[in-house]
C-alpha cells in the first residue's frame, strides 16, 4: 500500500471525527505556540535591553572603582579612587574622546512645599553629561560648568520627581530642599525610563563639586568621584580609547595591571552579560513550552488508544478484507502524525500570529526567533511518532477473528 | 444483469479442487486447558460449488470457517487454497491471501458506518497491492457490483440509510470486488428477515451459477438445504457430507436427522 493512500486513509478517519480530531490536537497547538510566543517574547527583551543600554550614549565607557584582589587591602589607608581633578588629566591625555563626564551620588530626603519624598537618588554630575549620556533637558538648563565652579545650589529634576513634587505646574524656578540644604530648579529632564534597574526619571541632578561640598563628610572622600563617564569619537577609536584609558588611570592612581583598582565597562560587555542571563531565561521558557508539547504528545496517544479500542471491529474488517499489520500499524500512525502536523502548523500560526498580537496589542515587545518555528514544528511531529506509535503498534497486533467478533 | 454478472464473475475454469483440506486440527491453549477444536478434518470443495457448513454451537464450524479464510492457523495438517499451501503463511502473506482469494460475507455485515456504499465496496482494492489504480477505477468498479447486486440508486448512501437486505447486499458486492477464488459467509443470513434472507440467498445462487465458488456457514436447514452440499460438523469432526448433484426444489424441507 502506497504511503499516500494509506495518508489518505488516515485523513478520512480523522475528517470524520473533526471535533474530536480538534480537541486532541489543541494540546500540541497550545505546546508550539507557547514555544513560539516564548522564545519571540525573551527575544523581544532581549533586544529591549540591548535598545534600552544603548540609550545610555553611544560608544560609551564606564570607569568604575574596583576593590577585588586583595591588592588595595594589605596597603596602609584608603585604596586609590579618581579624584575630580584627575577628570581634566583624563581628557588631556586621552585622544579620541567627545565627552568626559564624572559623577558621585548620595541618596537624600528632598521636600518641596508640603510634598516629602524620602530617598531619593541624588547625581552629582558635570556639564559634560548631557553630551555623553545623550539625554537632555525638557524644559529650564542642565548642571553647567559654571555651577560646579561656584558649587551652586541648583537641581535638575528627573520628570517623575517634578510630577511629584509639583504636579503639573511650573518646577523650574521654585526651591527644594534637599537633605537640609535649599536648592533652586533650573532644570527639568526629558523622559528617560527606566534601564535596568536604574530608574533615571527619579533622579535629582546638581553639580557634582556641590554633592562634595554638601553631601561628603569625610575628609578623603571630599573629591572623589564614583563613576567616570567617557564616550569615544566613534565605534572605531573605542579600543584605541579603552587601552589609553587603562594607561592613564593606573598612572594616576599608581597601580599595576595585576592590581588596576577600576575596571573600563562598554555597552558591549553590559549587553553580552545582559544577553547571556536572558538566554538562559530563554532556553528555560523554551524546555517549559516543550513539556507542554510532550503533554499534548501524550494527549494524542490517549485519543489513538481509545480510537484503537473504539474502532476494534474496523480493525478486524480491514484485516479480514486484506490489510497486513503494518497497513493497520501505518494507518493508525499516520492518523497520529497527520494529527500533530496539523497540529503543529495551527500551533505556527498562532504563535506567529500571538506573538504579533502581543506586540501590537500588548505592553510586551516581541521578536519572532524565526528557528523556533521549524524547530517546534519538527518537535510536534517527533511527539506525533513517538506517541502514535505504541497505540499504532496495538491495532496492528489486534488478532482479526477477536476484533471481528466485539461489539 | 446478467450481463453484468457476466462481468463481474470469474471466468469459466475446468472443474479443479480450490479448496484440499487434510488431516486438519485446531488446538486452543496448551496442557490442561487446551481445547481440541478440530480434529482431522479432510474435505475438498471443487471450482464452482456451493457448500453449506453446518453444526451445533462448539461443532468446531467457526474454527473451520476461520481456517478456510485465512484468518487462522491451523495446528497441523494442510490446507491447500487454489492450489497454494496455506497453512503455514505469515500473518503477512495471509493477508495478502485473503485480499485477493477470498471474499468474506459477515452475518453482521461490517460495512463501515461512517463510508457510503461505494467506498465500503472499494475498501478490499486499498490493500491489493495495486497502488496506482486510481479512486475514479476504484469507484468505476464499485459502481459496476453494485449495480450487479441491484444497488444501483444506493451508492452514495451510508450503512445506516440501507436495510438490512440492502446492508448485505453491499457487502456482498465488496466481497466480489478482488475476483476472489471463493466467497465465505458466515450466517448470512443470520441477522435478516425471512424475505430477505430469501433474497440474499437468491442472490448468492445467482452469483454460484455464475461460477463463484460459494461456502456458507449456517444453522438454518432450509437456507443449507438450497446447497449442493452440506457438511454437518460435531465435535470437531465431519460427521456427515452430502452431496446433492441436482439443487432443486426438491431439497427443499429436506430435513432428516442427520443434518437437523
Amino acid at each position: 500500500m502506497s504511503l499516500l493512500r494509506a495518508f489518505g486513509i488516515a485523513m478520512e478517519g480523522l475528517a470524520l471525527n473533526r471535533v474530536r480530531s480538534f480537541l486532541t490536537m489543541l494540546g500540541l497547538i497550545i505546546g508550539v505556540a507557547a514555544v513560539i510566543i516564548m522564545m519571540a517574547v525573551s527575544h523581544g527583551a532581549e533586544a529591549e535591553v540591548a535598545d534600552q543600554i544603548n540609550a545610555l550614549g553611544a560608544n560609551l565607557i564606564m570607569i568604575s572603582p574596583s576593590f577585588s584582589r586583595g591588592g588595595v587591602s594589605s596597603q596602609a589607608g584608603p585604596p586609590p579612587m579618581l579624584k575630580f581633578s584627575d577628570i581634566a588629566t583624563i581628557q588631556q591625555k586621552v585622544t579620541g574622546i567627545s565627552g568626559v563626564s564624572a559623577e558621585q551620588n548620595t541618596r537624600q530626603i528632598v521636600k518641596a512645599g508640603s510634598v516629602t519624598l524620602e530617598d531619593i537618588s541624588i547625581v552629582g554630575t558635570t556639564a559634560g553629561f548631557m553630551a555623553v549620556r545623550e539625554y537632555g533637558v525638557a524644559q529650564g538648563r542642565f548642571v553647567t560648568d559654571a555651577d560646579n565652579d561656584k558649587a551652586n545650589e541648583a537641581a535638575v529634576l528627573g520628570s517623575t520627581i517634578a510630577q511629584k513634587l509639583f504636579g503639573n505646574a511650573t518646577a523650574v524656578g521654585q526651591t527644594i530642599k534637599i537633605g537640609s540644604t535649599k536648592f533652586m530648579v533650573v532644570g527639568v529632564m526629558a523622559v528617560k525610563g527606566t534601564v535596568g534597574t536604574t530608574d533615571y526619571d527619579s533622579r535629582i541632578y546638581i553639580p557634582i563639586k556641590t554633592v562634595f561640598k554638601k553631601f561628603v563628610s569625610s575628609r578623603f572622600q571630599r573629591d572623589v568621584v564614583g563613576m567616570v563617564y567617557i564616550s569615544a569619537e566613534s565605534k572605531d577609536t573605542m579600543d584605541s580609547v579603552k587601552s589609553q584609558l587603562t594607561k592613564v588611570v593606573m598612572q594616576i592612581l599608581g597601580t599595576t595591571a595585576a592590581s588596576p583598582g577600576f575596571q573600563l565597562t562598554t555597552q558591549d560587555s553590559i549587553i553580552t552579560t545582559r544577553t547571556s542571563t536572558t538566554a538562559t531565561f530563554r532556553n528555560l521558557l523554551g524546555w517549559v513550552a516543550g513539556i507542554s508539547l510532550i503533554v499534548g504528545g501524550i494527549g494524542i496517544m490517549n485519543i489513538m488508544l481509545v480510537s484503537v479500542t473504539e474502532r476494534t471491529r474496523e480493525i478486524g474488517l480491514r484485516q479480514a478484507l486484506g490489510a497486513r499489520p503494518r497497513d493497520v500499524q501505518l494507518q493508525f500512525l499516520l492518523e497520529a502524525v497527520a494529527l500533530s502536523l496539523i497540529g503543529g502548523l495551527v500551533g505556527v500560526i498562532a504563535g506567529v500570529g500571538g506573538s504579533y498580537l502581543f506586540n501590537t496589542f500588548g505592553t510586551m515587545r516581541t521578536e519572532l526567533v524565526w528557528s523556533s518555528i521549524p524547530l517546534s514544528f519538527g518537535a510536534a511531529a517527533a511527539v506525533g511518532i513517538f506517541f502514535g506509535y505504541y497505540p499504532a503498534t496495538k491495532a496492528a497486533q489486534l488478532d482479526p477473528i477477536v476484533a471481528l467478533r466485539r461489539e | 444483469m446478467t450481463q453484468m454478472m457476466t462481468q463481474i464473475a470469474p471466468t469459466e475454469k475446468p472443474m479443479r479442487k480450490l479448496i484440499e483440506i487434510i488431516n486438519l486440527t485446531k488446538v486452543y491453549g496448551v496442557g490442561n486447558v487446551a481445547v481440541q477444536a478440530l480434529r482431522g478434518v479432510n474435505m475438498t470443495v471443487e471450482q464452482g460449488e456451493f457448500v453449506a457448513i453446518m453444526g451445533s454451537s462448539g461443532s468446531g464450524k467457526s474454527t473451520l470457517m476461520n481456517i478456510l479464510g485465512c484468518l487462522d492457523r491451523p495446528t497441523s495438517g494442510t490446507y491447500i487454497l487454489d492450489g497454494e499451501d496455506v497453512s503455514r503463511l505469515s500473518k503477512n502473506q495471509l493477508a495478502s491471501v485473503r485480499n485477493k482469494k477470498i471474499g468474506f460475507v459477515f452475518q453482521s455485515y461490517n460495512l463501515l458506518p461512517r463510508f457510503t456504499a461505494v467506498k465500503n465496496v472499494t475498501l478490499p482494492l486499498l490493500y491489493n497491492g495495486q497502488a496506482r489504480k486510481s479512486d475514479k477505477e476504484r469507484t468505476e468498479r464499485a459502481v459496476t457490483l453494485l449495480e450487479a447486486v441491484g444497488l444501483s440508486d444506493r451508492g452514495r448512501h451510508k450503512p445506516n440509510e440501507l436495510s438490512g437486505g440492502q446492508q448485505q447486499r453491499v457487502a456482498i458486492a465488496r466481497a466480489l470486488v478482488n475476483h476472489p477464488a471463493i466467497v465465505l459467509a458466515d450466517e448470512p443470513t443470520g441477522n435478516l428477515d425471512t424475505r430477505s434472507s430469501m433474497e440474499i440467498m437468491d442472490l448468492l445462487h445467482q452469483l454460484h451459477d455464475q461460477g463463484t465458488t460459494i461456502v456458507i456457514v449456517t444453522h438454518e436447514v432450509d437456507i443449507a438445504s438450497r446447497a449442493g452440499r452440506v457438511i454437518y460438523l460435531q465435535d470437531g469432526q465431519i460427521v456427515s457430507d452430502r452431496m446433492d448433484a441436482s439443487r432443486t426444489a426438491a431439497a427443499y424441507g429436506h430435513t432428516d436427522g442427520s443434518v437437523g
